[in-house]
C-alpha cells in the first residue's frame, strides 16, 4: 500500500491478439489431433500459425513491459502486483500436478488392488470374472485385460537396485537438476551483490544443466519406447509415468527458455539492478518449483 | 520511450478512446466488467433458450419436438454454457467493476491480463458452440462429462471440447489472479482486511478457490483428451486405470465450483440487506470467517456426488458428515440476513426483494441439499430430478438471483441513470413465481423416481412435468423484460444521485454516478 499512483496502462491490442492466438492455436490442435489417421490433412499448420502468433505477441508483451520498467514507470507497488502475481500462477502449476498425483496414488493405492480382487466392493467382482489371472503390483507393467489394445512392457522405470544405480538415468537427472537449483542460486546470489560476472557466469551454467536434463530425460523416453517396450499404451503405469514426467519435462522447458531469456537480457542487453531484478527473479521461483515437483517425482514415480 | 511516458499522462485526462477500439483494446476495469457483464448476459439468453427447448420436449411424455442425440447435446451445452459462461462471467464482470472502486484502487492490479481474461471467453464459447455444427453433434455426455461417456463414446466434437475448456479455465486463473493481487496489494490506506467490504471478501476466497481447483480441471480433461487419441488408461479399468477416478478428479474441482459460483453472491446479498434494512449489517466477522470455513471445508467434500458408485463405507461416512458440517458456516449466514433485517427500516425496492427472495430460495436449496448429503437417502434420490430441483434452487433463485439484484442495486452507479421501479417489480415477480413453478414440482417427481437426463419419462409424472414446464416459459421469457429493462436504464432515466440508495454504505457511492472513467488516481483517505 503506498500513496503514489499506480501505472494503470493505456489501450493495448496486445491481449486480444494473444486471445486470438490462442483460439487460432486450440482450434489448430483440436482439428489436428482429431485428424491424426488423415495423412492429407493440413490442420497442423492452423497449429504452427497459433503458436507462430502467440509467440510473436508474447515477445512482443514482454518488451512493451520492460520498456515501461526501464522507462521508471513502474512503482513500488505495481512490482509488489507482479510478486504476487507469480506466486499464484505457481500455486496454481501447483495443483495442476496436484491432480495428477491424486491420479497416481489413487490408482496405486486403491484401483490396482480393487482390480486385482482386494476389497469387498464390485472390484473384486469385475476381477473374479473378468481378469482373475490380474494380480496387484506397483510398478504395474502388465495390465488387467491384456487385449490387443495395449503393449506390454517387459520392464519398468523404478529403481534397478544398488548395482545398475549408476546406469540408472532418474538418478543422474536429480543430480543435475538439483545441481542447477543450487547454480541458480548463486546467480542470485551474484546478482544481489552487484556482481554481474557471477550472475551471468551461474545463470549460464544453470541452463546448460537445463539442456542436459532435457537430454537425458530424452535419452530415457527412447530407452523406454525402444528396448524396455514401455509407451503411453502400456496401461495405467506407462499412463501415469509418461503424463507426470512429460508434464515436468515441459515445465523444464519453459523454465529453461524462461532463465535462457533472462541470461540474454544481462548478457546483451545489460538488463536487471542489484535491487531491482523481478524479471530474473520470478523465473528462478519457477525453476525451484520445478525441482521441487521432480523431488516428489523421483520418490513416488521412481522410488517408492 | 518518452512516447510510452506521454501516453500515460495523457491517460488520466481523457475518457474513452472512441469507437470499437475501446471495448477490444481496453485496460480499464470498469469497461472489462461491462464486457463481462453483457457477455454472460448473452450467454444466459443462449443457455436460457436450450432450457426451453429441453422444457418444450419434456412438456409432454413421449419425443415431441428433439431427436433423443440432439436433446442430450441440449442439457450438455445448457449446463456448460450457463456455468462457465453465465454465472462466472457475471461474477467475475461485478468484481471487475466493484473490487476496484470499493477498496479504492485506481484499477485492477494487471489491467492487460484483465483484458485478455475477458477476451478469451468470447474465442472459448465459440469454439464450443461451433461444435453443434461438427460431425458426430456437439459434447452429448452431460456437463460433468464423466468417463467413459466423455472418452469411449463421445463424439469427435470432443477434442474441441477439450481444448476450449483448457482455454476458459486460463481466462479464469488469471482473472482470479487479478482478483486476488488486486485485493492483496491494492488496498487504499486504511482499508484493513477486517473492514473490507463483504463482496471483496467473498471474491477474495472465491479467487482461491478458482486458482486452486480450475488446474485440476485442466488435469481431468487433459487425461481424458489422452485417454480418447493417445492410448493412455487413466479412465480405462482393462489397462489398470478407473472410471471412477475420473469422477474423483472432476468433482474435487466441480464441488469448490459450486462455492465458487455462491460465496460472490453471499457478498452481494449482505450489502444488499445491509442498505434497504437501514441498519449495519449484523455479525461481520462471523460472515468473513463462515465464508472461509465454507470455502475450507469445500475441498473435503467431493464425493457426496459419488455415494452410489461403490465407494467404501468409510469414505461414504466421512464424506456424508463433513457435507453435512457446512450447514453450520452457511446456517450462519442466513441467520445474520434475518438478523440484520430484523428491526430494521426495511423497503422492498427491486434489489431487497431479489435479495430476500434469494435468502428463502437459496435456503431450500441448502437443505434439499442437506437431504442428499444422508448417504441412505441419496442412494434413492441420486441422479433423479430431485438433484435437478436442488441445484437449480441454489443456482438459479441463488446465484442468478443474487446476480439480477446486483444489477438492479449497482446499475445506478454504472450508467447514471435508475431503472425503472415498477417494471424491475414486475420482472423480479415474474422471476419468483416463475422459477418456483418450475423447479418445485421437481422435487415431487424426482421423489417419486423420475430420472434426470432422459428426453421422456412414464406418465405418472406427466402433470407435474407439465407444470414445471409451464413455469420455464414464464421464468425463460420473463428475461426478455430484463434486458428490456437493462437498455432502457442504460438509455435514459432518472437521474441517479452519487450516493444513489440511503442506506448505501461503502466507497462505490462517495463518487458521483455515473462513476467517472477513472476512480481513485490517487488513494481516498479512510478513517
Amino acid at each position: 500500500m503506498s500513496g503514489g499512483s499506480y501505472y494503470v496502462p493505456d489501450q493495448s491490442r496486445f491481449p486480444i491478439f494473444m486471445a486470438f492466438s490462442l483460439f487460432v492455436l486450440v482450434m489448430g490442435a483440436s482439428s489436428t489431433i482429431n485428424n491424426l489417421d488423415d495423412p492429407t490433412s493440413n490442420s497442423v499448420y492452423i497449429l504452427y500459425s497459433g503458436f507462430a502468433c502467440l509467440f510473436l505477441t508474447m515477445f512482443f508483451w514482454f518488451r512493451q513491459v520492460i520498456k515501461e520498467h526501464l522507462a521508471g514507470l513502474d512503482s513500488n507497488q505495481l512490482k509488489q502486483s507482479y510478486v504476487y502475481g507469480m506466486a499464484w500462477f505457481i500455486f496454481s502449476e501447483v495443483m495442476f500436478f496436484a491432480a495428477f498425483f491424486g491420479a497416481l496414488f489413487y490408482v496405486r493405492t486403491l484401483a490396482v488392488p480393487w482390480l486385482a480382487g482386494e476389497g469387498s466392493k464390485g472390484a473384486a467382482i469385475t476381477a473374479v470374472e473378468l481378469w482373475p489371472a490380474f494380480e496387484a503390483t506397483w510398478p504395474v507393467i502388465t495390465t488387467p485385460d491384456k487385449g490387443a489394445e495395449f503393449e506390454l512392457a517387459e520392464k519398468s522405470m523404478a529403481w534397478p537396485g544398488w548395482d545398475h544405480a549408476l546406469e540408472w538415468l532418474p538418478l543422474w537427472n536429480t543430480i543435475v537438476l538439483l545441481s542447477s537449483s543450487v547454480t541458480v542460486h548463486f546467480a542470485h546470489l551474484g546478482l544481489k551483490n552487484g556482481n554481474r560476472r557471477k550472475f551471468n557466469i551461474f545463470l549460464g551454467v544453470t541452463v546448460f544443466l537445463a539442456l542436459i536434463f532435457v537430454g537425458l530425460q530424452a535419452a530415457e523416453y527412447y530407452e523406454a519406447y525402444a528396448h524396455y517396450g514401455l509407451t503411453l499404451n502400456s496401461g495405467i503405469y506407462g499412463s501415469t509415468f509418461f503424463m507426470l514426467t512429460g508434464f515436468h519435462g515441459f515445465h523444464v522447458m519453459m523454465g529453461g527458455f524462461m532463465l535462457a531469456i533472462m541470461l540474454a537480457r544481462s548478457v546483451f542487453a545489460g538488463h536487471f539492478e542489484e535491487h531491482d531484478h523481478f524479471g530474473f527473479e520470478a523465473a528462478s521461483w519457477y525453476w525451484h518449483f520445478v525441482d521441487v515437483v521432480w523431488v516428489m517425482l523421483f520418490l513416488f514415480v521412481y522410488i517408492l | 520511450m518518452s512516447a510510452v511516458i506521454e501516453n500515460h499522462h495523457d491517460d488520466h485526462h481523457h475518457g474513452p478512446a472512441k469507437g470499437i477500439t475501446r471495448w477490444l483494446y481496453t485496460t480499464n476495469h470498469k469497461d472489462i466488467g461491462t464486457l463481462y457483464l453483457w457477455f454472460s448476459f448473452a450467454m444466459f439468453l443462449i443457455g436460457g433458450a436450450m432450457a426451453m427447448v429441453i422444457r418444450a420436449e419434456l412438456f409432454q411424455p413421449g419425443m415431441q419436438i428433439v431427436e433423443p442425440e440432439f436433446y442430450n447435446q441440449m442439457i450438455t451445452l445448457h449446463g456448460l454454457i450457463m456455468i462457465f459462461g453465465g454465472v462466472m462471467p457475471a461474477f467475475v464482470g461485478l468484481a471487475n467493476w466493484l473490487v476496484p472502486m470499493m477498496i479504492g484502487a485506481p484499477d485492477m492490479a494487471l489491467p492487460r491480463m484483465n483484458n485478455l481474461s475477458f477476451w478469451i471467453l468470447p474465442f472459448a464459447f465459440f469454439i464450443l458452440l461451433s461444435s453443434l455444427f461438427m460431425e458426430g453433434g456437439a459434447p452429448n455426455f452431460g456437463w460433468t462429462f464423466y468417463a467413459p461417456l466423455s472418452t469411449t463414446y463421445a463424439p469427435p466434437s470432443v477434442t474441441f471440447f477439450i481444448f476450449s475448456v483448457h482455454i476458459m479455465g486460463a481466462s479464469s486463473i488469471m482473472g482470479a489472479i487479478n482478483v486476488v493481487v488486486t485485493i492483496m496489494n491494492m488496498r487504499a490506506p486504511g482499508v484493513d482486511l477486517m473492514k473490507m467490504p463483504l463482496f471483496v471478501w467473498s471474491w477474495l476466497i472465491t479467487a482461491y478457490l478458482l486458482i486452486a481447483v480450475m488446474p485440476v480441471l485442466a488435469g481431468a480433461v487433459t487425461m481424458m483428451l489422452m485417454d480418447i487419441h493417445f492410448g493412455t488408461s487413466f479412465f480405462n479399468a482393462a489397462g489398470g486405470g478407473d472410471p471412477v477416478l475420473f469422477q474423483h478428479i472432476f468433482w474435487f474441482f466441480g464441488h469448490p465450483e459450486v462455492y465458487i459460483m455462491i460465496l460472490p453472491a453471499f457478498g452481494i446479498v449482505s450489502h444488499i440487506i445491509e442498505t434497504f434494512s437501514r441498519k449495519q449489517l449484523f455479525g461481520y466477522s462471523s460472515m468473513v470467517w463462515a465464508m472461509l470455513s465454507i470455502a475450507i471445508l469445500s475441498f473435503v467434500v467431493w464425493a457426496h456426488h459419488m455415494f452410489t458408485v461403490g465407494l467404501p463405507l468409510a469414505a461414504e461416512i466421512f464424506f456424508m458428515w463433513a457435507t453435512m458440517l457446512i450447514a453450520v458456516p452457511t446456517g450462519v449466514k442466513v441467520f445474520n440476513w434475518v438478523a440484520t433485517m430484523f428491526r430494521g427500516s426495511i423497503t422492498f425496492e427491486t434489489p431487497m426483494l431479489f435479495a430476500v427472495a434469494f435468502v428463502v430460495l437459496f435456503t431450500i436449496g441448502g437443505l434439499s441439499g442437506l437431504m442428499l448429503a444422508i448417504v441412505p437417502a441419496d442412494f434413492q434420490y441420486h441422479d433423479t430430478y430431485f438433484v435437478v430441483a436442488h441445484f437449480h434452487y441454489v443456482l438459479v433463485p441463488g446465484a442468478i438471483f443474487s446476480i439480477m439484484a446486483a444489477v438492479y442495486y449497482w446499475i445506478p452507479k454504472w450508467c447514471g441513470n435508475m431503472y425503472d421501479e415498477r417494471l424491475g417489480k414486475l420482472h423480479f415477480w415474474l422471476s419468483f413465481v416463475g422459477v418456483n413453478v418450475t423447479f418445485f414440482p421437481q422435487h415431487f417427481i424426482g421423489l417419486a423416481g423420475m430420472p434426470r437426463r432422459y428426453p421422456d419419462y412414464a406418465l405418472q409424472f406427466a402433470d407435474w412435468n407439465m407444470v414445471s414446464s409451464v413455469g420455464a416459459f414464464l421464468f425463460g421469457f420473463s428475461q426478455i423484460l430484463f434486458l428490456f429493462i437493462v437498455l432502457k436504464t442504460v438509455m435514459g432515466g432518472k437521474k441517479a444521485t452519487g450516493q444513489v440508495w440511503e442506506g448505501a454504505k461503502g466507497l462505490e457511492w462517495t463518487v458521483a454516478s455515473p462513476a467517472p472513467y477513472h476512480t481513485f488516481s490517487t488513494p481516498p483517505k479512510i478513517d
